[in-house]
């Protein structure tokens, strides 16, 4: 638990740095479902191209400079329903608060926006009550 | 130059994902577990995250970004139906399968078959997006 900390803390410093080179650089905010959402339904065609340079780099560095990267693993539920319920869900519901963990929590909280704040509020509500209903009521999880 | 440090932006993201955790929903679920056996990490992540990203914006006041362009403006301080319900949602999904948005897409290369199911399904949500929140305005705009 102590070491997860440490991790959490590294690689949570990780993420505001990419957050603030993005800002700083590019001017964008780094915000993972509204990148690729914007992509994906055409709403802002504009900077698609930055887009997709970020969701390559997204995917394929980790890769390739994460030295325990072999032994990573998501492990996500084989459950195929709650994976795919879940999904919509959360693609659903990230693009209608127009923004995720990073976007509203990361940059939004940073910048002292109310609504960063209340969304972050918010999901972690749904985060709690997700883990209470799906695996201590229902248990499927 | 712009898609160039994009790519750098979207790397140093993903592997601060990987690093502290995030990919892994097993942990994700712990800390949002507050029920259970609660392991308070997230806070740290967050944390961690949030602090470089202060001082970012603070820097911003007075400058312009480093390739051109403005910096975005701040958003209309709107505490709406969508922004309340749309985080709900996304924070039950978030729960039931441990990924969000980044972490879903950083983990594509090694998430297997499920993990390449969990992304189409939340592109299909994100298409849903546009006709629920038409609905949802419609519905709170007749009560």
């Amino acid at each position: 638990m102590y070491q997860d900390w440490i991790w959490g803390l590294v690689g949570g410093g990780l993420i505001g740095i990419a957050a603030a080179l993005y800002l700083l650089v590019n001017g964008r905010i780094l915000g993972a479902s509204g990148i690729l959402g914007g992509l994906v339904d055409g709403t802002e065609r504009a900077h698609s191209k930055e887009r997709l340079a970020f969701l390559a780099g997204l995917v394929l560095v980790p890769v390739s400079v994460v030295p325990f990267y072999s032994s990573v693993d998501t492990h996500l539920t084989p459950n195929l329903a709650v994976v795919i319920f879940a999904g919509l869900l959360v693609g659903v519901g990230t693009r209608l608060a127009n923004g995720c963990t990073s976007g509203h929590g990361v940059c939004g909280i940073s910048r002292l926006a109310p609504r960063g704040m209340v969304a972050t509020v918010f999901y972690l509500l749904g985060g709690g009550a997700s883990l209470l209903l799906f695996k201590h009521v229902l248990g499927v999880i | 130059m712009r898609a160039l440090f994009a790519f750098i932006a979207g790397g140093t993201f993903g592997t601060g994902l990987v690093v502290s955790g995030m990919t892994d929903t097993t942990k994700v679920q712990g800390w949002l577990d507050i029920f259970g056996d609660w392991d308070p990490t997230l806070a740290f992540v967050l944390g961690g995250a949030v602090v470089p990203m202060f001082f970012a914006w603070r820097y911003t006041d007075g400058r312009l970004p480093r390739l051109g362009g403005k910096f975005p403006a701040p958003p209309e301080p709107k505490l709406d139906h969508n922004l309340v319900l749309g985080s709900l949602i996304f924070g039950l999904g978030w729960g039931l399968a441990g990924l969000c948005p980044g972490p879903a897409i950083a983990s594509l290369s090694y998430g297997g078959f499920g993990g390449g199911v969990f992304l189409i399904a939340m592109i299909a949500g994100m298409l849903a997006a546009p006709p629920a929140r038409r609905w949802l305005d419609a519905v709170a705009g007749s009560s």
